[in-house]
């Protein structure tokens, strides 16, 4: 594993081994110094063209608990306005010996793009491109869930909302199918892909139908603004028919639990009380990203890359 | 002028004769041809001689973009692809909107000698869709504008394509359709389709091009026009036009040969160079357009040759241009999808990238058979070459061909415009 | 110790291959090792084991087992992973992490014995003190070996030891153990004869 690009680049035992790697990683949050070496002397660059506070500082952290050194580009609107493209940025990275670079991009690809261009020849890992995929929030997902539920094989999960849209839903229907789980996604028509053949799941449009059948459901964020898009009439429609609230979380199984990658729309998708209820585990999902964080960096940076260098040789 | 004498080629990928080029002109063609003193002889045993090909689908890029191309270095493409002559499309800046513009860039086309340039006007004023452009002082200047496009963006107001498709019959113009429905397609970037649900790129569904063609279809039957619908794309489309020419609508069409032959797999690499308008679609809607092109519902290939300076390619998926490079390839693409899969033949390369282009396009005296007293338009193609195409050996100032790194077979081994070779042993001759 | 470098499945010897200590040696060994444990630190109050995985964490359990016998109290016990303090940890491809198990009672000012099962330049037991030096402030940190072989590259001894086994660097010396291995032996080979890579 030289890059993180998609969750369906990995096969059951890489995915379990970062899942593995993380439960160790997750016990120093009970140490009192939560730092480890591993890292020391690498340098990870979080290079965000998008804002997401949440996504960077969990990496940050994660990288920073393992003793790299840390820094962040934030290149927001960078390429598109025409500033200095991607190409450049990435050219910079190199000649300051960036070992890995933590991606964040609005364009779809644009991660994979770093990693096969030969512009550079750090480790990449994609945290969050355009509306493809997420693959680290979906192993924090699966984490999270294997905590609760233990093994996934067989499990049902439920993933609820604009799938269109979303790169997380893209990434936990690729890792959890993966690890044996049974992935139902829920959506309006309008907010699924045209043609979902390929993808290892089935789709519903009735929430209700699915959560009796459920052991984990994941709400996604919808934006509001997709109303004038046409993609639902109302944020009130859309919370009557695909929105979570006690009424629903009711018809769960005992055991389930409910996700949300966040940040949350209350009141739109999920309600404050299931949010806040003991069923969510959205604030465990935070603490978790960290050590998945963790996991994936040591992974792709601990060792040498002499492979790598022979290869590019 | 120098006489050239043309022996051994196969006429069109038939019989085999010599032909004698003289002044300009197609002497004669046969065997044991009397030949004048001084001529020049150029061997074609093996190669087939076809007229002069016609693009009805270029961009050059001049004025405004030149550090895409120029006139004078997309004409040499065309030439070394052979092409005797282009049209040249109006999304130039400033637009080509106007007699200046066009007259600009016809002038350019002579000054460059290596293929006729024939100017494109636009539609509307700016291509912006929404006010008719002076079509008729473009019909009449210098330029002697027949065909209108505003391609790059789609005369999308059923009303001003009515009123478009109308007002062109005053100088039997034709209209060229960039058929895309805007809304179905806004930030479209690849194929709707499962890949493009995977790859997490907007769609472009086939149905945006398909509402159009239907729409323009019948506001043309309804005033007796002349519609074109450019780059024809997807197996819906075929179908559309085919019907419409059963029950006797008029509409002409054109396919490019990107779209002959790659499908939108390619997009998996996110590799922009793979980034077209229309895009690139699945298998079962090239094998449609090959279809539809062999049976004669797609009357012809056009390049849509579209070159990008690198910047515009070497950079994530969604921030690239559209478009690809296209003339140098044209003709191996066509050979390798159409006649080495035995849906055509070398005559059929002639009717669809010479004859019926010049028709639609009016362009002069290109697209004549190879006879005596024809124009000196000829282009001979060595069917048995292979070649790996290398983007940075095109003679276009831009690099953004797709099929870099593909071998392909067949090579341009000479062109003539007016018997001038601008082509010579596959290079350009001067 | 390295795992793979244990990953000899078969106890069976093979040729080139010796059996330096058997089942009844390594018993004896660890209950004399117990037995210093206990008597230097007069008793076992202040001890925690830690064994370094994979066959340390078992030796520590083993020499627990001992100590409760013996003193009739049992002596906190657990694992440490030191992969990520190792200073090859560069040079290496990337290596899946052990379990790390602090004892509940952590190791502030605690006696902690490291227990590992060889013994050899030293470097393990470097990265485990830095391991245990982001834990907590033991009063003092021993080391229990099972084998020590020689060939320090390190200033570093052991408290306890098993055997001393004095090897020449082209020799390996695997240790196996009933729990992972399903039987208790220390084999030497000469890595020249059985083609094992270092």
């Amino acid at each position: 594993m030289k890059h993180l690009l998609s969750a369906g680049d990995l096969s059951r035992d890489e995915a379990n081994l970062i899942l593995d790697t993380a439960e160790e990683m997750r016990s120093l949050a009970d140490r009192p110094i939560k730092k480890l070496p591993a890292l020391r002397g690498r340098t990870v660059v979080n290079l965000f063209f998008e804002d997401s506070t949440r996504t960077r500082i969990s990496f940050e952290a994660a990288a920073k608990r393992l003793s790299a050194d840390v820094i962040n580009f934030s290149a927001k609107g960078s390429s598109v306005s025409k500033g200095e493209s991607l190409k450049d940025t990435a050219l910079t990275l190199q000649a300051m010996g960036a070992d890995g670079v933590v991606c964040r991009h609005g364009s779809s690809g644009a991660p994979h793009l770093l990693a096969t261009s030969g512009w550079m020849t750090g480790a990449v890992v994609n945290a969050g491109d355009g509306t493809h995929e997420h693959p680290t929030q979906a192993l924090l997902d699966a984490f999270t869930m294997r905590r609760h539920l233990g093994s996934l094989e067989g499990r049902r999960v439920t993933i609820v909302g604009d799938v269109l849209h979303s790169r997380v839903a893209r990434s936990n229907v690729l890792l959890l199918s993966t690890l044996g789980a049974e992935v139902t996604v829920v959506a309006p028509p309008t907010l699924l892909p045209v043609e979902m053949r390929s993808w290892p799941c089935v789709t519903s449009y009735d929430l209700d139908a699915a959560l009796p059948k459920s052991d984990a459901v994941m709400m996604l964020r919808v934006q509001r603004e997709r109303m004038n898009d046409a993609y639902f009439p109302s944020a009130r429609e859309y919370t009557r028919r695909y929105g979570l609230d006690v009424h629903r979380m009711a018809q769960l199984p005992d055991e389930a639990i409910v996700l949300h990658p966040g940040p949350m729309n209350r009141g739109m998708e999920i309600s404050a009380e299931v949010a806040d209820s003991t069923r969510s585990v959205i604030v465990e999902q935070v603490t978790n990203g960290v050590a998945i964080r963790m996991a994936v960096l040591y992974l792709l940076l601990s060792g040498s890359n002499e492979s790598n260098e022979e290869s590019n040789a | 002028m120098n006489a050239y004498l043309i022996t051994g080629a196969s006429i069109t990928g038939g019989e085999v004769a010599d032909l004698l080029i003289d002044n300009g002109e197609i002497v004669a063609v046969g065997t044991g041809l009397d030949v004048p003193d001084g001529a020049e002889t150029i061997d074609a045993t093996g190669l087939v001689a076809l007229p002069g090909l016609v693009d009805l689908h270029t961009h050059l890029r001049e004025p405004g973009r030149e550090d895409a191309e120029t006139v004078l270095t997309g004409t040499r493409a065309a030439a070394l692809g052979g092409f005797t002559a282009v049209f040249a499309m109006a999304n130039t800046d400033p637009v080509a909107d106007t007699a200046g513009v066009v007259e600009q860039v016809w002038r350019l086309g002579r000054e460059s000698g290596y293929a006729d340039v024939y100017p494109i006007g636009a539609v509307t004023v700016g291509r912006k869709g929404t006010q008719l452009a002076e079509l008729g002082a473009m019909a009449d200047s210098a330029a002697r504008v027949r065909v209108f496009s505003d391609d790059g963006d789609c005369v999308w107001d059923a009303a001003l394509m009515r009123r478009a498709l109308e007002y062109v019959k005053a100088f039997d113009g034709t209209i060229a359709q960039h058929a895309q429905e805007p809304r179905l397609t806004q930030g479209a970037q690849m194929n709707e389709g499962a890949l493009s649900g995977v790859l997490g790129l907007t769609g472009w569904p086939s149905v945006a091009e398909e509402a159009i063609i239907a729409r323009d279809i019948l506001l043309n039957a309804h005033v007796g026009s002349k519609l074109h619908v450019c780059h024809l794309s997807t197996k819906g489309s075929v179908e559309i036009v085919r019907a419409a020419k059963k029950r006797g609508y008029e509409v002409t069409a054109e396919v490019t040969p990107h779209h002959l032959l790659l499908t939108e797999d390619l997009a998996a690499s996110y590799n922009p160079v793979f980034k077209v308008n229309p895009p690139l679609r699945t298998k079962e809607d090239v094998e449609a357009v090959r279809e539809g092109l062999a049976d004669g519902t797609i009357d012809i290939v056009a390049t849509d040759h579209a070159p990008h300076p690198v910047e515009d390619k070497d950079c994530e998926w969604s921030a690239a241009a559209f478009g690809m490079t296209g003339l140098e390839t044209a003709v191996s693409v066509v050979q390798h999808a159409m006649i080495d899969t035995k849906l055509m033949t070398w005559a059929d390369v002639a009717d669809r990238m010479s004859y019926r282009p010049a028709v639609i396009g009016q362009a002069g005296d290109h697209g004549r058979p190879l006879e005596a007293g024809a124009p000196a338009n000829v282009v001979l193609v060595d069917p048995a070459a292979e070649r790996t195409v290398v983007p940075a050996e095109s003679a276009s100032l831009s690099r953004n061909t797709p099929f870099g790194g593909m071998t392909l077979p067949g090579k341009v081994v000479a062109t003539f415009l007016r018997g001038t070779p601008t082509v010579l042993d596959g290079a350009l001759s001067r | 110790m390295n795992p793979a470098q244990s990953a000899d499945q078969t106890a069976a010897p093979k040729r080139g291959t010796r059996t330096v200590l058997d089942a009844s040696d390594i018993s004896r060994a660890l209950t004399r090792i117990a037995h210093e444990i206990l008597e230097r630190n007069r008793g076992a109050d202040p001890v925690v084991l830690l064994g370094i995985p994979t066959r340390g964490v078992g030796l520590a359990a083993r020499i627990a087992a001992r100590i409760a016998a013996v003193e009739g109290q049992s002596v906190p016990t657990g694992s440490l992973d030191v992969t990520m303090y190792r200073d090859d940890i560069g040079l290496k491809p990337p290596r899946g992490l052990e379990h790390t198990d602090i004892p509940a009672g952590g190791i502030d000012g605690k006696v902690v014995v490291l227990v590992d099962d060889v013994l050899f330049s030293g470097r393990t037991i470097r990265a485990a003190l830095d391991a245990i030096g982001d834990i907590g402030r033991p009063r003092a940190v021993q080391l229990a070996v099972l084998v020590d072989r020689g060939h320090r590259e390190l200033p570093i001894r052991a408290d306890y030891v098993g055997k001393n086994l004095p090897t020449s660097l082209v020799e390996r010396v695997t240790v196996h153990l009933t729990e992972y291995d399903g039987v208790d032996a220390v084999l030497i080979a000469d890595k020249t004869t059985t083609g094992v890579k270092a």
